[in-house]
C-alpha cells in the first residue's frame, strides 16, 4: 500500500466562474496536512473532489488507495468527514445520533465516545434545536471522530467556535496523531490553529496551489530584513527576495527563500542589517496573497 | 505617502515597545530629524492598525526619555537636543554590551576573556566584507 493516504495529480474543475488546475497534492500518511487559502480560493472544491461528492473533470485522485470518484463507498468506510454544511436532526438529542452512527460503524469505538462527550461538555439527552452553534460542531466532530476512521477530512473544522472550544478541537485532533496510522486534512482560515498543529501546509489561492511543503521548512523560508540605507547606496534586487519597501533611510525586505548569506549580501552593497524576524504564518498569508493580486493587476 | 511602520507579529515584546523601537531607529537613521513633527497618534494608530492607545503609550515612554516633546493642542516633535541621533546609537550599543557581559558571566568569562572575544568579532566582520 502506498505511504500516502491522499494522492491528487493533474485534477481539474471548471465552473462558470471558477476553475481548478492541475491540482497535485499529495498527504503522507501520519501526518496532519493544513490546507489555508482566502475565500474562494479551492479550499472545500479539492475537499469536495477527494471526498468523491464533486467529480473532476480531469486528473487522478486516490484516497486511502481507492480511486475516487469510483470507489467511494469503499473508502467512505474509512474517512471521517466533517464541514460545516452537515446537519444533525433538529428534534433528535445527542446520544441519539451517537447511537445512530454506531449501528452504521463497527469500528466506533464506545469508551471513546463517553471520553469525547466529557471533554466537549456535551449533554447526551440534550435536544440539537437546543445546541448552540459550537455545541453542534463539537457534536457532529464527536460523531466523525468516535469511529476512529484512517483519515479525518474536516472542512473548516474551528469556523465559529470560542477560544476554549477551539483548544478542545485541537487537542482531539492532536491527540488523534498519537496513532501513527492515522492521517487528518483541514482547511481553515485560522491561520494560528494550522500553525500550531499541521505537519505540512498547502496553500491555495484562486485554484492554484501556490506551495505544499513541510511547516518548518515552509515558515524557514520566510523572513522580513529590517535595512538601514545610507545616502547613496542602492538596493539591489536580490534572489529569494519578494518585495522591497523603503521610505528614507530605512527599508524593509521579504523573503520567501531566505538564506543566511542573504544579509551578507545586502551588507555588502553598504546596507546595514537592523535585524531578521521570523513570520507567523499569518503574515505569510497576507504577503503571499497580496502578491498574487499585485501580479494579476500588472 | 505609505508609511514604513510594521509591527512584527512574531516579535513578542509589546506593541508600544516595538513602536517606540521604530521611531528611534527613523531619528538614527537621520530620517527624523531633531524637531522634526511627527505623526499625530492618531495617525499612526491608522497606519499600524492598532489601538490609539498604544500608541500614546510609546508617546508617553519618549517622552519620558527625552526623545520627543508633546504640546497639548499642537502635536509631538522630535526633542531638539543636539546630537540626538547618535545618542540613540550609543544606547542601542550600551543595550547590547550590558546583554553581552551578563552571558559572558553567566559563562564564567573573565574580562580580559570578554575583551578577546570582541576582538575577535570584529575581526570576523573585517574578514567577510572584504570577501
Amino acid at each position: 500500500m502506498s505511504d500516502l493516504a491522499i494522492e491528487m495529480s493533474g485534477v481539474a474543475k471548471t465552473y462558470p466562474f471558477f476553475s481548478l488546475d492541475d491540482l497535485q497534492l499529495n498527504v503522507p500518511r501520519g501526518e496532519i496536512m493544513g490546507l489555508i487559502g482566502p475565500n474562494g480560493a479551492g479550499k472545500s472544491t479539492t475537499i469536495r473532489i477527494l471526498m468523491g461528492l464533486v467529480h473532476q473533470d480531469a486528473g487522478e485522485v486516490h484516497v486511502l488507495g481507492h480511486r475516487m470518484p469510483a470507489e467511494q463507498i469503499a473508502a467512505k468506510w474509512e474517512i471521517g468527514f466533517a464541514s460545516e454544511d452537515m446537519r444533525l436532526y433538529e428534534s433528535m438529542t445527542v446520544a441519539w445520533h451517537m447511537g445512530f452512527i454506531q449501528s452504521i460503524y463497527p469500528t466506533w469505538d464506545p469508551t471513546y465516545a463517553q471520553l469525547l462527550l466529557k471533554r466537549f461538555g456535551l449533554q447526551p439527552e440534550q435536544k440539537v434545536k437546543g445546541l448552540s452553534h459550537g455545541q453542534r460542531v463539537k457534536t457532529s466532530l464527536l460523531l466523525v471522530f468516535a469511529r476512529k476512521p484512517k483519515l479525518l477530512v474536516l472542512d473548516e473544522p474551528t469556523t465559529g467556535l470560542d477560544p476554549v472550544a477551539r483548544h478542545e478541537i485541537l487537542r482531539e485532533l492532536t491527540d488523534v496523531m498519537r496513532d501513527e496510522g492515522r492521517t487528518v486534512l483541514f482547511s481553515s482560515h485560522h491561520t494560528q490553529d494550522v500553525e500550531q498543529i499541521s505537519d505540512r501546509i498547502t496553500f491555495i489561492d484562486r485554484g492554484h496551489i501556490i506551495d505544499s511543503m513541510d511547516k518548518e521548512t515552509y515558515l524557514d523560508r520566510w523572513r522580513r530584513l529590517r535595512l538601514e540605507v545610507p545616502l547613496g547606496v542602492e538596493l539591489p534586487a536580490l534572489p529569494g527576495v519578494i518585495n522591497v519597501r523603503q521610505q528614507g533611510r530605512l527599508a524593509i525586505a521579504t523573503a520567501n527563500a531566505f538564506r543566511s548569506d542573504l544579509a551578507n549580501a545586502y551588507e555588502r552593497t553598504g546596507a546595514r542589517v537592523q535585524g531578521i524576524e521570523a513570520m507567523t504564518l499569518e503574515e505569510i498569508f497576507v504577503a503571499n496573497v497580496e502578491r498574487s493580486r499585485e501580479e494579476v493587476e500588472a | 505617502m505609505e508609511s514604513l511602520f510594521v509591527i512584527s507579529q512574531s516579535d513578542k515584546r509589546p506593541l508600544y515597545l516595538q513602536i517606540m523601537d521604530q521611531i528611534k531607529r527613523r531619528i538614527a537613521a537621520g530620517d527624523w530629524a531633531e524637531g522634526q513633527s511627527i505623526p499625530s497618534t492618531r495617525q499612526l494608530a491608522a497606519d499600524l492598525q492598532v489601538s490609539v492607545i498604544t500608541v500614546k503609550r510609546a508617546y508617553l515612554e519618549l517622552e519620558r526619555e527625552g526623545v520627543i516633546v508633546t504640546h497639548q493642542g499642537k502635536g509631538s516633535r522630535i526633542a531638539s537636543t543636539p546630537g540626538l541621533a547618535g545618542r540613540l546609537r550609543e544606547d542601542e550599543l550600551q543595550e547590547h554590551l550590558e546583554k553581552a557581559t551578563r552571558i559572558a558571566l553567566e559563562l564564567g568569562l573573565r574580562p580580559r576573556e570578554l575583551e578577546k572575544r570582541l576582538r575577535d568579532a570584529g575581526d570576523r566582520i573585517a574578514e567577510r566584507e572584504t570577501v
